[in-house]
């Protein structure tokens, strides 16, 4: 199978020297998660403040099903979706199965509850009194809005990062939704999937790097944010 | 200190914008240069043809090969979608795929019998092979003839690993336990349910001996400390088959591009291409599309 080194420096060679496919796939991957982050997190964050700030029936319950989302696999995502998706399903005139559309919904799928129930988290950890007081003091609601967002934005921002790590990463889903087709739906965790069955482990091991340097991009920024964070308050 | 504390935080919301808006540009130029594909599909929806089709195929890169030959010439741009036979199958009843590349003939029968398909063509063939741990790995040596092989392995309790995924190579599989009259079961037979090059993985790590396509096997073969077992069989001959999903039966099938794929694939300069691709010199695929191997297209 070849000696781990050589897979290495055969990976990193791949990884530097602009190997198209290569390319084209992490394009593919940053192209889809980032669509799907971005349409989830304003209605995800929108929930995570009713939820903190509100009070309605069903509340509760609301959480229990995001916290309970949280917990579904990605493959079951994937089913239920592909399901819907086929032209057997009820959703199957959309035609949008093996595409990067579907790919996008299945990662909306799985990145909200996450933002939800982190988002709830860090509204609940900002005091109330943030609202009442802007709120007294004359502000519209949507400026008052504003300002708990401001003060919940370290953590609105690792739901964020949260959300993302997990949808960028994930392989199930983009697998069913997408089929895997090569410059089209084939993202990272897919073509890793594929290149390790295949036994081209450097292939495999330098997509797996880009992923390692991204989630330490993430993370190295949130705690960047963090830090600044506590000098202030 | 209030001071310190309002001009960090005006710091670090400044970071925060300013790292925001690098974020949204870089996406936004993400999309001027790739542009959002799936509009595109919505404008040019009848270019595109969705070919399901096995790993095998896909796997040993004759697809890639060719297909850039067929795009280039008639427009269409292929998505090819590689599953087990099964769920290719599947995939044509329910509408998800416009032309099959496949090779399980019974199951092929079955499917054109029953409408959801329009025809079977004859593309080509290869063969499968048992391979196995050497003699000398393994302390014994396994019977030359298929069928005595496959005894030895189930008298003897030799790991056997077996695609278990439904595809066309599991279904051959089945088929040739079935004719030597064994149902396989126990802890030696391993149903590990994944595609063909893992499995030869798996056969590789654990000494076993498993049932793989010619094809797979010439790309693995410097990888793995395996050896074929038997070979040149006339019981292990892999015919594959392009077939129409039946258009009348799904709704919204690109039946156009299917016969155009199914043209050129069987035409002289497709059937030319699968002639010539080769693995380190060795043929993977005989082209078969033509009257005189289509009187072997229906064997089981």
């Amino acid at each position: 199978m070849g000696d781990s080194t050589s897979i290495t420096r055969d990976a990193i060679y791949l990884l530097f020297s602009g190997d198209a496919e290569l390319w084209a796939i992490i394009g593919v991957s940053f192209q889809v998660s980032t669509t799907a982050i971005l349409i989830s997190i304003p209605p995800a964050i929108a929930i995570a403040f009713l939820l903190a700030y509100t009070d309605f029936p069903g509340r509760r319950l609301t959480i229990s099903v995001f916290n309970t989302l949280l917990a579904v696999p990605a493959v079951v995502i994937g089913l239920t979706f592909y399901l819907l998706l086929s032209r057997q399903g009820p959703l199957g005139d959309w035609r949008l199965l093996f595409t990067q559309s579907a790919m996008v919904m299945g990662q909306i799928a799985l990145s909200f509850p996450i933002l939800v129930a982190m988002g709830h988290a860090a509204f609940q950890a900002v005091d109330k009194r943030a609202w009442e007081t802007a709120r007294t003091l004359g502000a519209s609601p949507s400026f008052a809005f504003y300002t708990v967002m401001r003060e919940a934005r370290f953590g609105l921002l690792a739901a964020m990062f949260a959300g993302y790590g997990r949808i960028i990463a994930e392989v199930g889903a983009s697998m069913m939704l997408g089929g895997n087709i090569l410059h089209y739906t084939r993202n990272i965790p897919t073509a890793i999937a594929l290149e390790t069955s295949k036994g081209e482990f450097s292939q495999g091991i330098a997509l797996g790097l880009v992923l390692i340097i991204l989630a330490l991009v993430l993370n190295m920024s949130l705690q960047y944010f963090q830090g600044k964070g506590q000098v202030s308050s | 200190m209030n001071n310190t504390d309002r001009f960090c935080r005006h710091n670090d919301l400044t970071v925060l914008r300013s790292a925001l808006s690098i974020f949204v540009l870089a996406i936004s130029l993400l999309y001027l240069r790739t542009g959002f594909s799936d509009s595109a599909l919505t404008v040019d929806d009848n270019r595109i043809l969705r070919l399901a089709t096995t790993t095998s195929t896909d796997n040993s890169g004759l697809l890639s090969y060719m297909l850039p030959v067929f795009e280039q010439k008639t427009g269409y741009r292929v998505h090819v979608i590689a599953v087990g036979t099964g769920k290719a199958l599947r995939m044509g009843r329910d509408g998800d795929a416009d032309v099959l590349l496949v090779h399980a003939p019974g199951a092929e029968i079955e499917f054109v019998k029953a409408g959801h398909g329009v025809k079977r063509h004859a593309v080509m063939y290869n063969d499968f092979v048992l391979v196995g741990p050497s003699s000398e790995t393994a302390g014994h040596s396994i019977g030359s003839d298929i069928h005595e092989a496959l005894q030895q392995i189930a008298a003897q309790k030799l790991t056997f690993i077996s695609r278990g995924d439904n595809s066309g190579t599991h279904k051959k599989e089945l088929g040739l336990w079935n004719a030597v009259d064994i149902s396989p079961e126990g802890r030696w037979y391993r149903e590990v349910g994944q595609g063909m090059g893992k499995v030869l993985q798996i056969a590789s790590e654990l000494d076993a001996y498993t049932l793989t396509d010619r094809g797979t096997w010439l790309a693995y073969q410097d990888k793995s400390p395996l050896v074929i077992i038997n070979q040149d069989d006339a019981r292990l001959y892999n015919p594959y088959h392009i077939i129409a999903v039946n258009p009348s039966h799904v709704d919204n099938i690109n039946n156009a591009g299917a016969q155009a794929l199914i043209d050129w694939i069987t035409s002289e300069s497709g059937q030319s291409l699968i002639g010539s691709y080769t693995i380190n010199d060795h043929l993977l695929f005989k082209p078969s599309a033509g009257p005189r191997q289509l009187s072997q297209s229906g064997d089981p």
